[in-house]
């Protein structure tokens, strides 16, 4: 899955009928320091995020693994809100992983 | 499936709730020589990998199925702790 921060909202009428009544959220995706990156996804939100929140995101068929999406034509579902994020082995920038 | 390090850990209260219960870890990358390959991951935990620990996991929907749960939004999970690594430096180096 990828982290990322909801930066705004998709409305839409005309729509594949399947997705009638999905939340489309736009996803910035955020590397381990929380830096924003340059790609964007719109994601159908299965958790009630809103935004400005730091979420996670499931891609690609998993994304339809969820009751709303099954079946449906959706890559990418938020399926986490982030409450705190840990890192403990420090990027060292080096090459290779010690360890 | 592809190789990993462990290098921390994701707490969320709120999420899908198919994946209670199941520790996210975010996962970096790695190939048999240990270098870094490509941007850190989330994954499901399913065999209680540590932070700095060397694993494997696996993407796409086949990352649901280590779940007790038939259905949940998960594209990676890891299914194993690797305790050595065997490389043949000639095949390595073709």
């Amino acid at each position: 899955m990828l982290l990322g921060k909801v930066i705004g909202t998709v409305w839409s009428t005309r729509k594949d009928e399947a997705l009638v009544g999905a939340k489309f959220l736009i996803v910035r995706q955020l590397d381990l320091d929380y830096n924003p990156k340059d790609s964007t996804v719109i994601a159908v939100d299965s958790v009630g995020a809103g935004v400005g929140e730091v979420v996670i995101v499931a891609q690609g068929s998993s994304a339809r693994q969820t009751t709303f999406t099954k079946n449906k034509p959706v890559d990418a579902v938020i399926m986490a809100i982030v409450d705190k994020l840990d890192i403990s082995v420090k990027d060292n920038k080096k090459k290779t992983v010690d360890v | 499936m592809y190789l990993g390090q462990v290098i921390g850990t994701i707490w969320a209260t709120k999420k899908y709730e198919a994946v209670t219960g199941y520790k996210m870890q975010f996962v970096q990358p790695i190939n048999s020589l240990l270098e870094k390959t490509g941007e850190p991951l989330i994954a499901l935990d399913t065999v209680g990998a540590g932070a700095g620990e060397i694993i494997f996991y696996v993407t796409a929907s086949e990352a649901v199925i280590p779940l007790d749960v038939d259905m949940a939004p998960v594209d990676a999970t890891i299914v194993g702790i690797v305790d050595s690594i065997n490389v043949d430096r000639k095949q390595e180096a073709v």
